[in-house]
């Protein structure tokens, strides 16, 4: 039984929240917010972008595989950015995920008049890991990364929010 | 190509599970969530659902943004969090 008034601490949006508001703590302890230099607010931006996304993922954990994906990238990212030669070595990872994804049926372009494979392509450039996905992977995942998404918007919104006043 | 599926052991995906899983898809999508009852195209359902996250991603974005200027003002101690937690339910 759920009581509405007490927030779960295992769901999704609590884990998030968690993590999310702990990145930006530190974010704000990282540079004093002295300047407010174009510069400076675009790079606080982009850290807030990552945390968002960081947060999220970690928050999912490997249990999916568009997680698994963007868990990869933040993880190749950092590594680029201490050594800009480790590229290859996030390739390798990538290469594992695909493998992992596209052993199961292959069938995703059906000449038996499914007719989407395009609408279909679009998806797979929008959700994390998608290119190794086949159709009902994709599906499944796509609603799942849809549902974390409107957590995450929904989190961000309400912390915004509450310190716009 | 002769049209089959090439199964190599594993068991092809057949219509009825896409048509299902479309069909969750579109319950969660806020345009077409309206036509319950009524199915929309994969299709469309895909090229709606590609839009949604779009405008998700956007809105994240605009988020990051707003919050990089407001930042200045969080103080995300531990009271903080907890009243921000608890307009989260």
């Amino acid at each position: 039984m759920n009581n509405p008034h007490r927030l779960n601490p295992t769901s999704l949006k609590s884990r998030f929240t968690t993590r999310f508001l702990r990145a930006l703590t530190k974010i704000r302890a990282q540079k004093p917010i002295s300047s407010s230099s174009p510069t400076e607010i675009f790079r606080r931006y982009r850290r807030i972008k990552v945390a968002a996304d960081k947060s999220m993922a970690y928050s999912v954990r490997s249990r999916r595989i568009w997680s698994r994906a963007m868990l990869c990238k933040l993880r190749s990212r950092s590594y680029r950015r201490q050594d800009p030669c480790s590229g290859r070595r996030s390739g390798k990872t990538n290469q594992a995920i695909m493998k992992k994804s596209s052993n199961e049926n292959t069938t995703t372009r059906r000449e038996d008049g499914v007719g989407f494979v395009e609408e279909a392509d679009e998806l797979r450039q929008l959700v994390p890991g998608g290119e190794t996905m086949n159709l009902c992977n994709l599906l499944d995942e796509t609603a799942h990364y849809i549902k974390c998404l409107t957590t995450q918007v929904q989190v961000m919104k309400k912390i915004a929010d509450f310190y716009s006043f | 190509m002769s049209g089959r599926r090439s199964g190599s052991g594993v068991s092809s995906i057949s219509d009825d599970q896409i048509t299902h899983l479309v069909f969750k898809l579109q319950q969660l999508i806020p345009e077409l969530c309206a036509r319950r009852s009524h199915k929309a195209s994969a299709s469309k359902v895909l090229q709606e659902t590609c839009d949604y996250i779009r405008n998700l991603h956007k809105e994240v974005e605009d988020l990051s943004d707003r919050l990089s200027q407001l930042l200045a003002s969080i103080d995300t101690d531990n009271d903080q969090a907890a009243i921000v937690r608890s307009l989260l339910m």
